[in-house]
């Protein structure tokens, strides 16, 4: 996919400029509310993807690959494992199980379970994101 | 506080972290792969180790995932075959890493350094979570996370064939996958639960009950048929022989020597810690079949394992007779013959292992893969092809290699069922081990006694050092762990009586 | 006599098993390594629904305690959602792979035919 799907459709790619911003807000809105109601990573993660397959059908592969270089991809695919795992090593440093959240660790208890959660939403997020934008620009033949 | 109660999850973590860090640390230097890969296995090998060793001493360890108690929260159970299963694993993989160093810097693109020690360590990942968890649909995520890996792993190479081989083996993974599902969907609706302890007493209740059993007939036979394409028992084998021959020998020695026999032992789970003994061996006779397919599996593989020229098909076609074996004592459901089969998972890894290290080698100086071809080697390459000779000994079964030992359980396993069919076991086992006989002697022949074409043929010219030392570490397993078969016998015994615990 | 208030009330397992068969069909039958695949996706995809209706509760609502809450409040088993959200990522995994392996085998026989697939091979 060299060029655009569409060509040079002004209306397309000014709709897409326009949308892509919000679709990302969304995405993070949905990450944030992940740990108290429906939502999280993976959706949010999927929700942000998409915005950059917009741009990449939009715009074509060239100038969405611009904006997402595989140099700010590839630590992010990466980091979302390793915020999990060590989130997971601190509770256990913190006198608990693997992923007890529940620790009294500055704040009350259920604070401090409110934000790992958050945490590992967003390290899930972060990768759920990177990945599928991946897979999608190596199907469209990197 | 920190200390050996959190090791459970610390042996799963390990090979998993790791194969996040690879991808970020090979961004900056390739070169940091190997030490860090091989750094990590070596941690997890004495995690695994001391792990055993609380095992021993205090009886099997329940680790729950963020302090839920089971059966609501996740639960990590490290029973004596869990952690037995965790020791080969992370042995193996270390062995493989080590010799990955100088294999894998000739035998693939420079770019592809990064994603293999990734894969490679996602699989054993995967590995050591389906050997330790305790929850059924975990296991079930935990063998995804090691078949997708080694599909990948596979195809690496980039060769035409090697694709190929990849893709069958991904499709027939992927039904395998879809059968498991179903089976775990059969047993939630049955009992609502999905740790396997809760399982196999919630399980009790049902199988009187007339109407709800051929539920759990069907459960059993979906998980049955997954788990023994996982496990490439014989007439699912079909996708073994391509992907073990054209994955790299490093890749071939993990997937031949433990990633199948993960499959055995998702099969030992279910058939023993879901289900109970009793069911599986006396009302729906499930052992006694599968006794029947590994007896052919021991055969067929042999057969066609005589007709192969290729010595990699050859060494895969061997690993389906084997996991014959392995089978075939979980199958007889006796004190000798599971303690056999257990063993045998051991003893094969190690000779597996060494076996397909020795044909990389083979494969990485001379380029030779042909049978036929292998004349003089036996000068060239001496420590090698030593090595290879008594790996080829413990496959046979001749003492005091550690196959014999196996061998011999199994073989006592089988008088100890009483009946006519253990008598059939027994032959079984000698024609195979027979069979065996006759195509790694084909092999030895060629090596040592045949008059090489060339003269500059058997210029000594021995494999890397890198390469060697985890060769000749496998072999000297075969030879010691057949002198002490004590030390394998110490976890294998106990793990065979908790599972026959209702016999 | 079939009890057609059996067959009928268990609609859910029989659009499940129609599924399942058409996937392995096609796993089976066609030829195109694509189609193949398609078959197994299929499969998947009526496992996820089986999976999906099983965690139905008729007049359930979601899970969520802001739902106003109390004893007296349906709701469904979120549980299955959950395994099969896992299972859905594991499929797609298994999708963008086998994919990515079509296009290699494309690249380098030329075509997707199984049988010709076969021949070029030596099997």
């Amino acid at each position: 996919m060299p060029e655009s799907l569409f060509g040079e459709d002004v209306i397309v790619r000014t709709i897409a400029r326009i949308v892509a911003p919000f679709i990302q807000l969304f995405g993070l809105y949905v990450l944030m509310h992940g740990h108290i109601s429906p939502g999280g990573g993976f959706q949010a993660g999927v929700i942000i993807a998409s915005s950059f397959i917009l741009l990449a059908l939009a715009l074509g592969l060239p100038e969405s690959k611009e904006r997402f270089k595989k140099t700010i991809r590839l630590p992010m695919e990466s980091s979302g494992p390793l915020i999990y795992a060590s989130i997971g090593v601190t509770c256990i440093l913190a006198g608990g199980y693997y992923l007890q959240y529940g620790m009294a660790f500055l704040f009350p208890p259920h604070v401090v379970s409110a934000i790992l959660i958050s945490a590992v939403e967003i390290g899930i997020g972060i990768t759920v994101m990177a990945m599928i934008v991946t897979i999608f620009y190596s199907m469209a033949g990197d | 506080m920190v200390g050996t109660s959190h090791l459970p999850i610390l042996v799963v973590l390990l090979p998993l972290v790791t194969a996040y860090i690879t991808p970020l640390l090979g961004w900056i230097d390739k070169r940091i792969c190997n030490p860090l890969v091989v750094v990590s296995m070596t941690l997890a090998f004495l995690a695994s180790l001391l792990l055993a060793r609380s095992v021993l001493t205090g009886g099997v360890i329940s680790y729950h995932m963020g302090g839920f108690a089971p059966p609501f929260g996740i639960e990590l159970v490290v029973d004596y075959f869990g952690v037995y299963m965790c020791i080969i694993i992370s042995f193996i993989t270390l062995m493989a890493a080590i010799y990955s160093r100088e294999y894998v810097a000739k035998e693939l693109h420079e770019s592809k350094t990064v994603p293999y020690y990734t894969l490679l360590m996602l699989m054993t990942g995967g590995m050591m979570g389906a050997s330790v968890t305790g929850d059924l649909f975990n296991l079930f995520v935990f063998f995804e996370i090691l078949s997708i890996s080694s599909y990948a792993l596979v195809a690496i190479t980039g060769k035409k064939v090697a694709i190929m081989a990849s893709y069958k083996y991904l499709l027939l993974g992927a039904i395998a996958t879809s059968f498991t599902l179903v089976g775990i969907a059969y047993l939630y609706i049955l009992t609502g639960t999905l740790n396997m302890a809760d399982l196999s007493v919630r399980l009790q209740s049902v199988y009187g009950v007339g109407g709800s059993s051929w539920t759990l007939i069907a459960a059993l036979a979906f998980f049955m048929v997954g788990y023994c394409i996982k496990a490439a028992l014989f007439p699912l084998h079909t996708w073994l022989p391509d992907a073990h021959s054209m994955a790299p020998s490093s890749i071939s020695a993990v997937l031949s020597g433990i990633l199948i026999k993960v499959g055995a032992l998702a099969i030992i789970r279910v058939l023993f810690n879901i289900f109970q003994p009793e069911f599986v061996v006396e009302t729906i006779p499930i052992t006694s079949m599968i006794s029947w397919m590994a007896a052919a599996a021991i055969i067929a593989g042999s057969l066609f394992a005589i007709s192969q020229t290729d010595i990699k098909r050859m060494l895969a076609y061997s690993s389906v007779a084997h996991i014959g074996f392995i089978i075939l004592g979980i199958g007889l459901a006796t004190g000798y013959g599971t303690t056999g089969g257990i063993l045998h998972i051991f003893n094969h890894a190690m000779a597996k292992g060494c076996l397909f290290l020795c044909a990389g080698a083979i494969i990485y100086k001379t380029g030779i893969r042909n049978i036929d071809d292998l004349a003089g080697l036996g000068n060239k390459m001496p420590f090698t092809m030593a090595a290879f000779t008594i790996a080829s000994l413990s496959m046979i079964g001749i003492p005091p290699t550690a196959g014999f030992v196996s061998k011999f359980y199994l073989g006592l396993g089988a008088l100890e069922t009483g009946t006519w069919s253990g008598w059939v076991f027994i032959g079984t086992i000698l024609v195979g081990s027979l069979l065996t006989a006759v195509f790694y002697m084909k092999v030895i022949n060629n090596i040592y006694f045949k008059e090489p074409l060339l003269r500059e043929d058997v210029q000594r010219d021995e494999t890397p050092l890198g390469m060697l030392i985890p060769i000749l570490i496998l072999a000297g397993g075969c030879v010691i762990f057949g002198l002490f078969p004590r030390i394998p016998l110490s976890l294998a015994e106990p793990a065979a009586k908790l599972f026959l615990g209702g016999i | 006599m079939i009890n057609f208030e059996f067959l009928l009330g268990h609609y859910n397992y029989w659009a499940v098993i129609v599924l399942f068969l058409i996937g392995l069909y096609a796993m089976i039958v066609k030829k195109n390594l694509i189609k193949k695949f398609m078959g197994l996706n299929i499969m998947d995809t009526s496992i996820f629904l089986f999976y999906i209706s099983m965690g139905d509760v008729e007049g359930g609502v979601s899970p969520i305690i802001a739902h106003g809450g109390g004893s007296e409040v349906i709701y469904v088993n979120p549980l299955p959602s959950v395994l099969i959200l896992t299972a859905i990522v594991v499929a797609v995994s298994t999708t963008a792979l086998a994919l990515s392996l079509i296009i290699k085998i494309y690249e380098e026989y030329g075509t997707l035919d199984s049988e010709r697939l076969v021949e070029l091979m030596g099997w």
